[in-house]
């Protein structure tokens, strides 16, 4: 026998709503925890009664009056244990608590809710994980599932961030305009590396896991949606349209990973990468452009080529050299050497290598890259070599197979 | 990023000079403080998995002979000085995160509460997402 489940459709509508119940439930109490938790279960419930009995007129209220429910139990049993402990403090205004007077502004909620999770009291991996379970509305067990942790240590992980973010005294409002532009950076950084960890992970059979990155720009899409004239927002999302449109084409059969210019382009999502170009022609010449519009180009710019030998290679050098001035760090550099050397030959990467040797001493990417020059310049016992150092430094599985056969791929052509 | 943190301990036997040795009082405090730990570790959100492994006497090294069936013989390596008695593999932040959890676990509380100080190596778990190639 197997249990109705949700459509994806309305589970679509679940997941969109669940911010915005958390906040009317956050505008009606001020216990983070336990509005989240209320909310959470209320989720529960929708998902397994939904399927049987129908989606019900009004979804929003449906589920905020299930909420409520859940939150009056809550805080009743709360008041039943202060009691039992001596401790009367009278609450009973919360048990019943007024109806909303102000109009409520879902939209900001969602807003608000995301510059909470994504607050700097909170590690990264805690952010990550209470944005996906307050803003995204997934299960603590999705979210373990994603990251390949135990469900219970999930549990502790999101509960840890609630209890931090209570604390903290972080509250329910929308940050002052002076603020704003920081906060929302760290909110766009949160969504980067949710997406990242799900199209980097995502390999063939790996099909159970949760979907980070369809999250990743589902969220992105409701800031954008939110903050339309914001162009690091519209910037963040085409990065991910156009960087997700290859996701079928950067992986083999055996999930071994297949670099850019060796990718079958046909399987490459037109739709994504159109998007993507068209989110950028609409907002790059507004002015004041930010990293992720500048990452969203690079990535443009590979993905109209149609074959890897049409990439504007000059172009890339151009943007990388921009986005270096942007934001200097030796990855960004490591990439503008890779642009160089597409554009002034392999012995102009190898010159810009050497400027990184002290910065990324025995990162592997640094001699990843150096392999590759080599190949390119014939010196294929050099290559060799640091692929192979490369391959013994990577913390990748995928990236250490990868670097490996790129070894073994040289080796007969090398006499010993 | 996760880390193995594997437990070497000193190979001398249970009988002659290991915790078995110990006073009742030293093993029980060496206990709660391994539960304790490991339940500190869940509460943090940081735990993947830990286990105790069995003494090293119980040890059978497993090759496959000719016709891949299993040849099993005693014991691995038995000069060396150390074996692996346990480990934990955690998530955390950083891998200065990781050597501060495995200096606890190294502190683990021995004969009249004095810290064992026994070696813990720390090992990154390949999980990295790759980069684009």
């Amino acid at each position: 026998m197997t249990t109705p489940s949700l459509n994806p459709q309305d589970e679509n509508l679940l997941r969109e709503l669940a911010p915005q119940v958390l906040g009317s439930m956050m505008r009606r109490y001020s216990d983070f925890a336990a509005a989240e938790d209320a909310v959470q279960e209320a989720l529960i419930a929708a998902a397994a009664q939904w399927p049987v009995e129908g989606v019900p007129n009004n979804p929003r209220g449906w589920l905020i009056h299930v909420a409520i429910r859940r939150m009056t139990d809550h805080l009743r049993a709360e008041l039943a244990r202060r009691r039992r402990e001596a401790i009367v403090v009278m609450q009973d205004e919360q048990i019943a608590p007024a109806a909303d007077s102000a109009m409520e502004a879902d939209q900001d909620d969602t807003l608000i809710l995301l510059f909470m999770c994504c607050h700097s009291a909170l590690t990264r991996a805690s952010a990550i994980a209470l944005t996906l379970r307050a803003v995204g509305g997934l299960t603590t067990t999705e979210i373990a599932s994603a990251f390949l942790v135990p469900e219970a240590t999930m549990a502790q992980r999101i509960s840890r961030a609630k209890q931090r973010i209570k604390s903290s005294g972080v509250p329910f409002s929308m940050p002052s305009e002076a603020e704003r532009a920081e906060r929302l950076s760290a909110v766009l950084h949160v969504l980067y590396l949710i997406f990242n960890e799900g199209y980097t992970s995502s390999e063939g059979p790996d099909l159970q896991r949760t979907d980070l990155s369809d999250e990743a720009i589902r969220l992105t899409r409701a800031v954008h949606h939110l903050l339309p004239d914001d162009t690091e927002v519209a910037g963040l999302l085409a990065l991910m349209l156009l960087t997700d449109a290859r996701r079928a084409a950067r992986t083999g059969a055996e999930g071994e990973l297949i670099p850019l210019a060796e990718q079958d382009r046909s399987k490459w999502n037109r739709r994504a990468i159109e998007e993507g170009v068209a989110l950028l022609t609409e907002i790059l010449p507004r002015g004041a452009v930010g990293p992720y519009q500048v990452q969203a180009a690079i990535a443009a710019v590979h993905d109209e080529a149609a074959r890897v030998e049409d990439t504007d290679w000059p172009q890339i050098l151009g943007l990388y050299g921009l986005l270096e001035r942007m934001s200097a760090n030796p990855m960004v550099t490591l990439n503008l050497a890779i642009a160089r050397a597409m554009v002034h030959g392999p012995a102009s990467g190898l010159e810009l290598l050497a400027t990184l040797e002290e910065r990324l001493a025995g990162h592997h990417r640094l001699h990843a890259v150096r392999a590759h020059f080599l190949e390119m310049s014939g010196d294929l016992a050099g290559a060799i070599a640091e692929y192979r150092i490369a391959a013994g430094r990577t913390t990748s599985i995928p990236e250490q197979h990868y670097l490996l056969t790129r070894a073994a791929r040289l080796t007969p052509y090398v006499l010993n | 990023m996760k880390y193995m943190l594997m437990m070497h301990a000193p190979r001398t036997g249970w009988e002659k000079g290991g915790i078995g040795t110990w006073p009742l009082e030293d093993i029980k405090a060496h206990i709660r403080f391994m539960k304790d730990f490991a339940g500190e570790l869940a509460a943090n959100g940081e735990l993947v998995g830990a286990e105790g492994l069995a003494s090293p006497e119980y040890a059978k090294v497993v090759r496959a002979n000719k016709d891949g069936a299993p040849e099993v013989t005693d014991g691995p390596f038995p000069e060396a000085k150390e074996f692996l008695a346990g480990y934990w593999i955690v998530d955390c932040e950083s891998t200065e995160r990781a050597y501060e959890i495995a200096a606890r676990a190294s502190a683990a509380p021995g004969q009249s509460g004095v810290p064992i100080n026994m070696a813990i190596e720390v090992r990154e778990v390949m999980s990295a997402p790759p980069v684009e190639v």
